[in-house]
């Protein structure tokens, strides 16, 4: 064993190393040995120091750890009290899949399908990706092709500044301030409705779509555009034709986070589309998405034991897994299909 | 040469049909104009968002309206008790999500793995963070009642406790002189103090006084004397490090169900952020003989800051907005006072402007935009604090 490594395990002073493997042919001589000084402080053991960059990975997996442990605390959670649901008398399975009927709290017979929940949910989702996909597509492909830099300088902080609006405020803008004006321009609309949560909840998907498009759309390299610009390609024929296909996978993906986002959305559709669960496709009308439902047995008073409250958690359930299958298939859609450039 | 060149395509010339060019040029001024149209709509937006709730809200802004407690009259309304209790929930939250969120980062960022199985692993954690990402924030609403509120009924109801620390109970009587005497009890569910000659007791100010039982005739309304078959009222004393389990629906609770919202949002900015750092400080640190942590903690971290501190400042803004998972987890609540300790019940700003909006009167609805002027002042000085941040310290490693 070399001495180096042996001074090393007996605990001497680390600082020491690089002097004991100085080679003996070298030509450093006595003071440019010395240059380096007597070492400052005290010595540490690297024993000492192995043990505390244990202690410290250690500490750090515990964290990493504790993401795991939530999504454990997730499942746990929703699937006990879910299946306690399910044991109950009055619901079954196939009732809850296949009954079109939603109505735990009036009426003296209960019915648990959670069919028009679904659809509730569905159609201020429809509605808000109608408005936020086209539009915030657009404004990531104006962002990264068309605007002149002094424009992105303004617009980039106003998609933030609308990223950053908390729900509830859209909500209160949806009932105060759009219902009235679809109202005046069309008596059919309800006091709460389904259009007007639609769009606002598409107004806070907005910004998300464009800023994860825009990434994607940035990371088009410039060498195709190049190319199609070589080609004879209008600003129009490169944007659309060759930057936006190139940086699909990415766009997919911003949309679908953007549904997992429109899905999960409640304070706008608590506020603005009303507590009424039916099966309708009229965007007029109320509905309520399962997130309102949710509210609205959390709110009310209903005993903690009930097969009412039970039922929420099936229906946060079921969100959990409609995100989470929302989510996935984003993921995968980036990672499987996203174009390697370079 | 026989057959085509192995570059043509199998498409003849003419299957592609030939744009006019003065077409093509009209299809991209009519995009540009459309471009430029859906860009504006977006300040547009804006701007009415913010110009219709300011005129709805304006009337009620002032500093009363900052200290006032919530009323049943809209004049008097305020957001007092509201704000204090976001301060509250939020620094919780802020406390405990920064340092597991960095922890994370950390962990993924710069403790690559090298084996198979443990990268297996890591690839997980990743998708975990990005699936944790999407779950929306009702959900961690329930999970957060059902874990930390209730904390699965293992300690038994949250309003009777079955282990607290910080609360000391009293059984109070009415004496003659009409003040309150205090017994000094086991807890919660000690029996009733039982009235006796010499028995010690304090007043409302603190000092010792002994109780002496007498009846109704020999009363001289002197302090001390308590009549005979007084019945005691329990009562309570928290301290600031009041704790108990289940946590109930404190301020704790709503914290730490902040906390798993925005910890996935911590998490990956502040990968970005480390991810950022380029590799050759790393590796000139490592080449210097520094351990891992040296090199994380005296290279990578400094250089990511400012990145983590951009995030974490966003993630903080989202909790301050964030109503749906405190509402599942306080409910609408009527306060008046501002939270004392970790347990105590607790609103937060837009759960009040929640319910505010929900009121069907027009009045509370303009309280309900004046609330949400306040709230959308914190959360751009938020913002405007992370821009600042972003361009001040950022600066170019690479």
């Amino acid at each position: 064993m070399p001495q180096g490594a042996v001074s090393v395990f007996t605990g001497r002073s680390v600082r020491t190393r690089p002097m004991t493997t100085i080679p003996a042919g070298s030509t450093a001589d006595a003071p440019a040995r010395s240059a380096p000084g007597p070492a400052r402080g005290r010595a540490r053991s690297l024993t000492g120091r192995h043990a505390a960059e244990g202690a410290i990975k250690s500490a750090l997996i515990t964290c990493a750890a504790f993401s795991i442990f939530t999504t454990f605390a997730i499942i746990v959670v929703l699937g006990t009290e879910t299946i306690a649901f399910f044991r109950r008398d009055e619901v079954s399975l196939r009732e809850f899949f296949f009954s079109l009927q939603w109505s735990p709290l009036l009426g003296a017979e209960k019915h648990f399908g959670i069919w028009p929940l679904v659809c509730g949910t569905l159609l201020v989702t429809g509605v808000a990706m109608i408005v936020a996909i086209p539009l915030g597509l657009m404004t990531a492909v104006f962002l990264s092709e068309y605007a002149p830099r002094r424009v992105r300088a303004i617009l980039k902080p106003i998609l933030e500044v609308l990223a950053g609006v908390p729900t509830v405020v859209y909500g209160f803008f949806a009932l105060t301030v759009i219902t009235p004006v679809l109202r005046h321009l069309h008596g059919e609309f309800d006091v709460y409705n389904v259009f007007s949560a639609g769009l606002a909840v598409g107004i806070m998907c907005l910004p998300i779509v464009c800023s994860i498009s825009e990434d994607a759309l940035q990371a088009v390299p410039r060498s195709l555009r190049e190319g199609a610009y070589g080609l004879g390609g209008t600003k129009f024929d490169v944007s659309v034709r060759v930057v936006v296909p190139s940086a699909l996978s990415g766009i997919v993906a911003a949309s679908l986070l953007a549904v997992a986002r429109a899905v999960g959305e409640t304070m706008i559709v608590a506020l603005a589309a009303g507590n009424l669960a039916r099966l309708t496709l009229d965007v007029r009308d109320q509905a309520q998405t399962m997130t309102a439902y949710m509210v609205q047995i959390f709110l009310g008073d209903v005993s903690n034991f009930g097969v009412e409250y039970l039922s929420s958690y099936a229906v946060a359930a079921m969100l959990f897994v409609l995100t989470l299958i929302v989510t996935l298939l984003g993921y995968r859609i980036r990672a499987t299909f996203r174009e390697e450039y370079e | 040469m026989t057959g085509s060149p192995p570059y043509a395509s199998r498409r003849g010339p003419n299957e592609y049909p030939a744009r006019s060019a003065g077409r093509r040029a009209l299809s991209n001024r009519i995009f540009t104009v459309v471009c430029w149209i859906v860009a504006a709509a977006s300040i547009v937006l804006l701007a009415i968002l913010l110009i219709t709730i300011a005129r709805q809200g304006w009337a009620h802004l002032n500093l009363g309206f900052l200290r006032n407690v919530p009323s049943r009259n809209p004049a008097e309304a305020g957001l007092g008790p509201a704000m204090w209790g976001s301060v509250w929930v939020c620094a919780v939250c802020g406390l405990v999500a920064l340092p597991l969120g960095v922890g994370t980062a950390i962990f993924l960022e710069e403790y690559k793995p090298r084996s198979r199985v443990v990268r297996k692993l890591h690839a997980f954690v990743q998708l975990n963070i990005a699936n944790l990402a999407g779950v929306p924030s009702i959900v961690y609403g329930i999970i957060g009642l059902t874990v930390f509120v209730q904390a699965f009924d293992l300690f038994g109801n949250a309003n009777e406790p079955r282990f607290e620390i910080g609360s000391v109970w009293y059984d109070q009587f009415i004496d003659e002189s009409g003040q309150y005497l205090s017994v000094s009890i086991d807890g919660r569910s000690a029996p009733p103090a039982e009235l006796r000659d010499g028995m010690a007791a304090t007043d409302d100010f603190g000092h010792p006084v002994a109780i002496r039982v007498v009846s109704r005739d020999e009363s001289t309304g002197e302090t001390g004397q308590v009549l005979a078959g007084s019945e005691p009222f329990r009562f309570v004393e928290k301290s600031w490090y009041y704790l108990q389990l289940p946590f109930g629906r404190g301020v704790l609770a709503g914290g730490l169900t902040l906390m798993l919202v925005i910890l996935p949002i911590v998490i990956i900015s502040s990968q970005e952020a480390l991810r950022a750092v380029p590799n050759s400080l790393r590796e000139s640190a490592l080449g210097m003989g520094a351990t891992k942590w040296q090199m994380v903690w005296r290279m990578t971290l400094p250089a990511a800051v400012p990145g983590i501190m951009t995030g974490a400042i966003l993630a903080m803004s989202r909790a301050i907005g964030e109503a749906a998972p405190i509402l599942i987890l306080a409910g609408i609540v009527f306060i008046t006072f501002t939270p004392h300790h970790l347990m105590d019940d607790f609103t937060a700003m837009p759960l009040q402007v929640y319910d505010w909006a929900s009121r069907p009167q027009d009045t509370f609805h303009e309280v309900a935009a004046t609330g949400i002027i306040v709230l959308l002042a914190v959360l751009l000085t938020f913002n405007a604090a992370a821009v600042f941040i972003r361009q001040k310290f950022q600066k170019p490693l690479s």
